[in-house]
């Protein structure tokens, strides 16, 4: 049966809406195949608008692994806009996929990619247009599997209900797992239904499918336990790694998108994982251990990646760029190799030392110098030590020196507010530094025309990381922070003009807070909120602090539990977490005495230099760490003389 | 023009060549910063070497004719681009349309002898279907259009609400014979409107002369209007629009417009 595409339905709605090119599809590398050809059918998913998830990484890649497989066909659906879901309510036009235009519900899965909590409400969205019911219970043999991924996953709990199943970890080798099951459970004439299939995902101990486990409450709302109501299903389920990212060079053919987007560039990923170990950081702990993908490797997908899509910015993507085992040879290699073109190099450049001034000179050889970012994340020495964020402050303002006397005039600063421990000094040491960062840049640089930004961001405990025991700031505390903050920034006229201030307010990091370490229980909230109009709460224009405060006080009395109960309580060693059933690899008792560490302000350091400090990941995940040096080195291009013909 | 070069300067226009292209089905949701960004990708993709503007921020020496606006389609968009070396303009062509999407598709290249693009353009031809209108009711309208000295309609612009005349601007408005069934699927009936207008300021578009339709006969389109640009040129007394490239092309004599 094949499916038809709903564009003549769609077309009559797009000049009615902003922005229609973001629904049409045709970019660069979009795949269309035949319908009937194919046997497996995925609707890939990133739950926000399509300038935000175009881009995205993970969507690219299994995109196109997926693709590459003669029997698979992959599509990519976003998020509409209000103004473009109120007209195809209207009209009764279904969600559908931007490469065909196929209504989603017609699909085996769709995969939805969280990047973070917020695209929730997206998702809720998307399955109301799609006419897929909202509760995985309520959904048919017609419906496809809602399939969760990406960081968020690794606490699927607040979407239990709305999803039939979660993957953890690394994506290119799990969807090709899944599509076989599919394919192999189709090809038998889909015994057993839904259920089957899902009991199929669920063997592979490494899918979770909430259904199977249930959730017991103590009175006082805490856990009691979490086990499976089957006896074929793991009691825990695992994450996934992908190693030797040399074997996995995706995104070869990348997406490039005729709307503009938020970024437009080829992006690598130069390695995956990091183990510095900055206790607030859950990509940190959850992508371990680090995996580098060689020099070689990396050249070879930058030229062939610009070539394909025509994009003139190279984007060298990592958790931590400079900490690449060959970095230096990776910047000036390429930097040579586009030294006469208008390809732009940019390394998204966090470590605060003056080696990342070596390799962000290298890069702006022949180009454009863009901005230079360090992330000290912590104002004071102290609190510093508490995160493992290992820089003291006259690392920075030597790094921040080097970089105004070598020419760069503008610096931008990167904090968090709301950490554990964190008092109102500690917040303010960040215009101390600001301040200092600007006295010591003016006589480096011999001019007053430098500026420095210093851009606050609230901290959000996550699950799988020494912090997810920490109990989060009230927004009003976090508030008069800044308020503070800004005030001691400004207490100095001559040196407060020459710094930006940008800050996030503390009410949108305590609702993300709640999603990101709820339970099952956060679901009804989840469904309330949408069900009084909450989309887009990613976005400060959509998001509304108000309407998650009043879901939760309806919702949560019933469970005698409340707000603060899940983000400004602090949990004890032996709570039983909403994820302990998820395996990220990490020691739970290695993430405790970590949190202790962090109390007692001791530092933790880097695997990659120093023994192994036991925090679990290898063993459980029989994997080890990757890199280098190769000791290879990026050769000359040979120049193009001839006009290319692309295929 | 290339007196005060800097030393490692941008090397100097050797050739320009004047492209038509036209934006087609979904693709002419293309907005032309849209398609601007894709034709700055297309140059890199196909290798064009592309010759670029002196400066810290070099930009690649494109400059486009008058844009058809976002939605409605285009059979006739024309651009001039500067190059650091001489290509043949057909393999350019070829080597360009196969690095935009398909429905951006590059038509015809000509090698640039004199004057500008924008001194042979002054009017555009546009086809304009109305799906769900019949035929007769689309011809009254049109008659009561031609039939005014002036139609003032409005629109809003960056500058706020702003009323202006679209009646003199038309050269030519009809309903055609090839009335009937549209081109998309769905409706039975399908009005289609030839349209001639001249470039005049403020800028008179295929939507504002529609607003016109509605101004003197209440004409109101039950579904969105579908509008194709067939071509931009100058207009002779005969009203046929002449492609602005064959002044360009080996056998027009130099010179002889």
């Amino acid at each position: 049966m094949s499916i038809a595409s709903v564009f003549p339905q769609l077309e009559q709605l797009l000049p009615r809406v902003s922005k229609p090119i973001q629904y049409v599809g045709g970019e660069l590398g979009a795949v269309v195949k035949d319908w009937d050809a194919t046997t497996v059918r995925w609707a890939l998913m990133y739950p926000d608008a399509y300038e935000v998830g175009l881009p995205n990484q993970g969507v690219q890649i299994l995109y196109e692994v997926l693709n590459e497989q003669p029997d698979v066909l992959a599509e990519r659906t976003y998020a509409v806009w209000p103004d473009l879901e109120a007209l195809m309510k209207e009209r009764g036009v279904p969600q559908f996929t931007v490469d065909a235009h196929r209504p989603v519900k017609a699909f085996d899965v769709l995969g939805i990619s969280f990047a973070t909590e917020l695209g929730y409400t997206n998702m809720l969205s998307a399955l109301d247009l799609a006419g897929i019911p909202l509760d995985a219970a309520d959904r048919g043999d017609d419906d496809p599997i809602v399939l969760a991924g990406g960081h968020a996953s690794f606490n699927p709990e607040p979407i239990a209900d709305f999803i039939d199943a979660a993957v953890l970890g690394d994506g290119e080798e799990a969807v090709l797992e899944i599509t076989g099951i599919i394919r192999e459970w189709k090809a038998e004439g889909c015994p057993g239904g839904r259920e089957e299939l899902l009991l199929r995902l669920a063997r592979t101990e490494s899918i979770y499918v909430p259904r199977f486990y249930d959730v017991d409450y103590l009175p006082d709302g805490r856990i009691q336990r979490v086990v499976p109501n089957r006896p074929d299903v793991p009691f825990r389920v695992a994450k996934r790694t992908t190693m030797d990212l040399d074997a996995w060079p995706y995104p070869k053919k990348p997406l490039v998108p005729l709307a503009e987007t938020v970024h437009e560039r080829y992006a690598v990923e130069i390695f995956r994982g990091c183990t510095r170990g900055c206790r607030f950081c859950q990509a940190g702990m959850i992508t371990r251990p680090v995996r580098e993908r060689s020099i070689t490797t990396v050249g070879q997908m930058v030229k062939e990646g610009l070539e394909f899509s025509g994009f003139s910015e190279v984007g060298l993507l990592s958790l931590s760029s400079a900490d690449h085992s060959e970095i230096g040879d990776m910047c000036s290699g390429l930097a040579q190799q586009y030294a006469d073109t208008n390809v732009s190099l940019s390394l998204p450049s966090t470590r605060v030392d003056a080696f990342n001034i070596d390799l962000a000179q290298e890069l702006s050889r022949n180009g454009r110098r863009t901005g230079l970012t360090f992330a000290p994340e912590g104002g004071s020495e102290r609190i510093r030590k508490v995160i493992n964020k290992m820089v003291t402050k006259e690392d920075l303002i030597r790094t921040v020196v080097t970089a105004y006397s070598n020419g760069w005039r503008q610096v931008k600063l990167y904090f968090m507010c709301g950490l554990p421990t964190e008092t109102d000094e500690d917040v303010l040491e960040i215009a101390h530094m600001a301040h200092e960062v600007i006295r010591a840049g003016r006589a480096a640089a011999g001019t007053k025309d430098i500026r420095c930004t210093v851009s606050i961001g609230g901290f959000v405990p996550k699950p799988h990381t020494p912090f997810q025991w920490a109990a989060m700031e009230r927004p009003e505390v976090i508030d008069n922070r800044l308020r503070l903050l800004k005030q001691e920034i400004n207490s100095d006229r001559s040196l407060g003009r020459a710094i930006g201030y940008r800050y996030h307010d503390g009410e949108p990091s305590l609702i993300e807070g709640l999603l990101s370490r709820g339970d099952r229980r956060v679901g009804k909230v989840i469904r309330r909120v949408w069900d009084k109009g909450g989309r887009f709460d990613g976005w400060s224009e959509h998001f509304s602090y108000t309407r998650w405060v009043e879901a939760c006080a309806e919702v949560l009395p019933g469970f005698g539990v409340d707000l603060d109960w899940y983000t400004t309580r602090e949990r004890d060693q032996l709570e039983v977490l909403p994820w302990d059933h998820l395996d990220s690899g990490l020691d739970k008792d290695w993430l405790w005495q970590d949190w202790q560490d962090s109390l007692g302000e001791y530092e933790q350091d880097d695997c990659r230099w120093t023994p192994c400090f036991d925090c679990g990941v290898c063993p459980a995940m029989d994997t080890e760490i990757q890199i280098g040096p190769t000791g290879k080195k990026l050769l000359p291009l040979t120049p193009v003389n001839s006009l290319r013909v692309p295929v | 023009m290339a007196k005060n070069q800097p030393v490692g300067g941008q090397a100097p226009v050797v050739q320009r060549i004047r492209l038509r292209y036209a934006k087609r089905g979904p693709l002419r949701f293309t907005s032309h910063r849209d398609f601007a960004r894709a034709f700055e990708r297309a140059l890199r993709r196909a290798a064009v070497p592309i010759a670029f503007s002196q400066g810290f921020t070099p930009h690649p020496k494109i400059s486009y004719a008058s844009a058809a606006p976002t939605g409605v389609g285009s059979e006739a968009e024309y651009l001039e681009i500067g190059l650091q070396a001489e290509v043949d303009p057909q393999q350019l062509r070829v080597a360009l349309d196969a690095a935009l999407s398909p429905g951006l598709d590059v038509l015809d290249a000509v090698v640039a002898r004199e004057g500008s693009l924008a001194d042979r353009i002054d009017a555009s031809r546009w086809l304009i279907e109305l799906p769900e209108v019949e035929p007769a009711v689309a011809a009254e309208a049109v008659r009561a259009f031609l039939a005014a000295e002036e139609v003032l309609v409005e629109r809003m612009t960056k500058q706020g609400r702003r009323s202006f005349d679209a009646r003199n601007a038309v050269a030519f408005f009809a309903v055609t014979e090839q009335s009937g069934a549209p081109s998309g699927a769905g409706a039975a009936r399908c009005a289609i409107i030839d349209l001639v207008v001249r470039q005049v300021t403020p800028a008179v578009r295929p939507d504002d002369v529609l607003s016109g339709l509605h101004v003197v006969a209440g004409l109101e389109p039950p579904v969105p209007p579908r509008v194709t640009r067939l071509a931009q040129g100058s207009l002779t007394p005969q009203g046929e629009i002449v492609d602005p490239l064959d002044a360009d092309r080996e056998d027009a004599p130099i010179g002889g417009r």
